[in-house]
């Protein structure tokens, strides 16, 4: 047993990402090509001197052809990842193994999603054909499960939470505000987002990730070549993947109040990485808040706060954009949007722009405390989930 | 073969109600007096005879050698509907299941013809009557369903002796429904009772004379059948007293009716009591049962007249909605696919028995079943658990306003079973507003959907009727 990680092995030489929103005016293959063509811009590389790929989509496409044809590439291998919400990230996981591993001198990892084709309102799974004794419950009221079980937990009062998440919200908004790629860019009060009917448990919209269309790109080569991309290349210190069994909701014992998961995979990223107080050796991070809850506990679960209170620290600004450990600076899933098998890179992304200081002054993030970022990027449920973890860096250690 | 007689035996009355007046308010028509009892949108005329079968038999220790399932609304047709039940009762294979269908008539048919059998016979009935908006039929039908353990005493101690009775047949056409309609016609109402009225005074004194019975020796009588002016009319002929047929309360439940008045004899019966069932349904059906001493030791779990005192008003609109009668606005998410036919019967037991798994070596049990288990990891170390009549707690809760369903907002649980287990299902019968964590739960056999006309049956869990009706 061993997670012996790649650290500092590969590097990011070019990334780009669209915007993400409601592109009824584009399609899958038109968001593919946005983004390739800004990450190839961004590292100087053109498509066919790529050696691999590896695409991820959760739902719009299936196989490595459906990126092979709208970019016409010629005899290469391409591979399509799926790992629900994590496609994204896990997509970029594959393709820095791939260098990692001798096997390729570069590849490319792209996620794309076009949501907005189905006609109906949110995420929508492929049926596939069961017993049918699924649960048919929808993401909202899975993830509302925390915040009663985490309010009975750690005795806060739920009107009490209901404002953090609310608060939560308020932040990623004012991210997303500053954010030109973001789906929305208003701020909302955190007083005006607790006035708002429940749609599931206490959550309102306002407390779900916008739903978009998008795609992002990431390019990777062996650390030892990056310089001759960019000068300003993002080291891989780590990458994580851990797929739960589901027994969350086998377990009685289990409580809503945690997402094994993610500690689990944040455990070892940290181990990668050689990161003992992720507080104080992360400049930001980008996690995956699909709702505003889920946010609020991955911050106990990242290692960013002690159990219990998290709720606290949003409240007292630790996360905000001059916090001590800002969260979410472009805005999250909240406000730049989730389209499934983009998001994961879109996290890596802001991690490009904040760690290179390319982000906008007005959501810039200071890089004195540390020249690190995390990206956590979930799929599935509390209970049954895959969770992503990865750190890059802007320096070799 | 020793004497016949009901062995045990269950009643459902679905917890919704449509009042009268709720339907007189909307449609300016009808009566403003009592109530029908109206099956939920996620029960059908199988899942509410499953309910009353798990009743009857969760006492008895005789096990049924045969399942007659009678009903006028099938949920399938050539499709065995009474396989379905069987599968949700985890019966052994050799029990014949087999369904006695459209009319009334048969639910009474199946019933003496139970009588006359050597095999232990559990015969099943339910009803689900719908009629025209604002109609007769509408108000004066109700849905419910009944199942009585039929045997001898030499399969099990009787509740009730089956004294003898006759049938009389007679064909004419005054109420009548061609396949594939909604609902039945009538023809104009003093014929009916003039055809009925004659067959009821022949049937009855050929009974008494069969049997062997004087008038002052039959402690009640109960009479039922859909034409409500034959029955009323009838009562003056037999010179005995009439209980009520709760036809005020929960409506006229058509083939579920008959054995629902039994049941509601059986609630109350002293020892030795005699009761004559009278049944007008395209003939006329006489049976004479004798309560014994067992009568009072097993009784329906929840007694008929406690299940209409906790029933919970439906409103109108909710009600034609739950019908097809009223469209209404659901989420804009994508309908339910049909269940997969090959999938499910790799998991019937789950899926229809709600059986579980439990690890021999660890002691967990797994819901769905599994067959390596997650903790210890041993490779098929499981045997098989029932978990149906395992009660549970909400651990946490939550109320999804987006999901698609014919009754939004979907409650939704975190269910902790006393047996151990866990398992995130969705709550029916329960009020939103009243729930709590920590309320304990019992499971309820339901059809989550139905798509491409296949029934996605499994399990919901309601509040624990008992500990609800006292709150």
């Amino acid at each position: 047993m061993a997670s012996h990680g790649i650290k500092d092995q590969v590097a990011i030489v070019g990334m780009g990402c669209t915007s993400f929103g409601e592109h009824w005016d584009k399609s899958l293959d038109d968001l593919i090509i946005e983004a390739a063509q800004k990450a190839t811009k961004s590292a100087g590389i053109e498509t066919n001197l790529i050696d691999a790929y590896w695409f991820g989509t959760s739902q719009s496409a299936a196989s490595g052809i459906a990126l092979a044809t709208p970019l016409r590439l010629s005899g290469k291998p391409v591979t399509r990842v799926e790992n629900y919400c994590a496609t994204g990230s896990e997509s970029l996981r594959q393709a820095c193994y791939a260098v990692a591993s001798g096997a390729y001198d570069s590849a490319m990892a792209l996620g794309a999603e076009k949501v907005k084709d189905s006609g109906y309102q949110g995420l929508n799974a492929f049926p596939i054909p069961t017993d049918g004794t699924n649960r048919t419950l929808t993401a909202a009221a899975m993830f509302s499960l925390i915040l009663p079980a985490y309010a009975k937990r750690y005795e806060v009062d739920e009107d009490e939470l209901r404002y953090v998440i609310a608060r939560i919200a308020q932040k990623n908004h004012f991210n997303g505000s500053r954010n030109e790629l973001a789906q929305f860019r208003r701020e909302v009060s955190a007083e005006k987002i607790c006035e708002m009917p429940s749609i599931a448990g206490r959550l309102s919209v306002m407390d779900c990730a916008g739903v978009a269309d998008g795609a992002a790109a990431a390019i990777v080569v062996r650390a030892e070549d990056a310089h001759k991309y960019t000068d300003k290349p993002l080291y891989v210190k780590a990458l994580s993947v851990v797929a739960g069994d589901s027994s969350g909701l086998v377990d009685p014992d289990f409580d809503f109040t945690t997402l094994p998961e993610c500690a689990t995979a944040a455990k070892d990223a940290y181990a990668q990485a050689g990161i003992e107080n992720p507080r104080k050796e992360l400049a930001m991070a980008e996690v995956h808040d699909c709702f505003t809850p889920t946010e609020m506990i991955l911050m106990e679960d990242l290692g960013f706060c002690e159990k219990g209170t998290a709720w606290q620290e949003v409240l007292d600004g630790s996360f905000d954009i001059d916090g001590e450990m800002p969260i979410n600076t472009d805005g999250g899933l909240k406000a730049f949007g989730h389209p499934v098998g983009a998001s994961g890179l879109r996290m890596f992304y802001e991690t490009w722009l904040q760690l290179r200081s390319e982000a906008p002054s007005d959501r810039s993030v200071s890089l004195e405390k540390s020249k690190q970022a995390l990206v956590h990027n979930l799929g599935g449920y509390p209970g049954e989930m895959v969770s992503f973890v990865g750190i890059v860096g802007s320096e070799v250690s | 073969m020793g004497v016949h007689g009901i062995i045990s035996y269950g009643a459902y009355i679905p917890r919704g109600c449509l009042l009268r007046s709720s339907i007189a308010e909307f449609t300016g028509k009808g009566s403003n007096k009592g109530a029908r009892s109206v099956a939920s949108y996620d029960e059908n005329t199988t899942t509410m005879g499953v309910e009353a079968a798990r009743n009857a038999l969760k006492d008895s220790e005789t096990d049924p050698k045969k399942l007659w399932f009678s009903t006028v609304l099938p949920a399938y047709m050539d499709k065995t509907n009474a396989t379905n039940i069987h599968s949700a009762l985890q019966l052994d294979d050799f029990v014949e299941a087999v369904d006695f269908g459209n009319s009334t008539r048969s639910a009474i048919g199946a019933l003496t013809n139970a009588l006359e059998s050597d095999f232990s016979t559990l015969v099943v009935t339910a009803d689900l009557r719908t009629g025209p908006s604002g109609g007769a039929e509408e108000s004066s039908g109700g849905d419910a369903s009944t199942a009585l353990l039929i045997g001898t005493d030499k399969q099990g101690v009787l509740l009730a002796e089956y004294l003898g009775g006759v049938t009389v047949t007679s064909d004419f056409t005054d109420r009548w429904r061609v396949p594939g309609s909604s609902y039945s016609q009538v023809w104009e109402e003093r014929f009916g009772e003039q055809a009925y009225k004659p067959l009821v005074d022949r049937a009855w004194n050929e009974a008494l004379k069969k049997v062997d019975i004087k008038t002052e020796d039959i402690t009640v009588a109960l009479i039922s059948g859909l034409h409500s002016r034959a029955v009323a009319r009838s009562i003056p002929l037999l010179d005995v007293e009439v209980a009520d047929d709760l036809t005020e309360q929960i409506g006229n439940t058509g083939a579920a009716h008959p054995s629902l008045l039994l049941a509601n004899f059986l609630d109350q019966a002293k020892p030795g009591e005699v009761v004559a069932l009278i049944v007008l349904a395209d003939g006329c059906d006489i049976l004479f049962f004798r309560a014994t001493q067992e009568v009072e030791n097993r009784r329906n779990s929840v007694p008929i007249s406690e299940q209409i005192e906790n029933q919970s008003p439906v409103p109108y609109n909710k009600y034609l909605s739950w019908r097809g009668l009223l469209d209404s606005q659901l989420p804009n998410r994508p309908s339910p696919t049909r269940p997969s036919s090959s999938a499910s019967m790799r998991r019937n037991d789950w899926k229809m028995g709600f059986v579980a798994s439990k690890d021999i070596t660890t002691g967990i049990v797994h819901m769905p079943p599994s067959r390596i288990g997650i903790k210890g990891g041993n490779v098929d170390d499981m045997e098989q658990l029932p978990m149906a009549d395992s009660i549970g707690t909400i651990e946490t809760f939550t109320v999804d306003n987006l999901v698609y369903s014919p009754n939004s907002p979907v409650v939704f649980a975190v269910v902790n079973f006393q047996d151990g287990g866990r398992l995130p299902v969705e709550l029916t019968d329960a009020d939103p507003e009243k729930i709590e964590i920590g309320d304990r739960v019992e499971m309820t056999f339901r059809c989550l959907y139905t798509a491409d006309g296949i029934h996605n049956y499994f399990w919901k869990a309601r509040p624990v009727r008992r500990e609800r009706e006292k709150s």
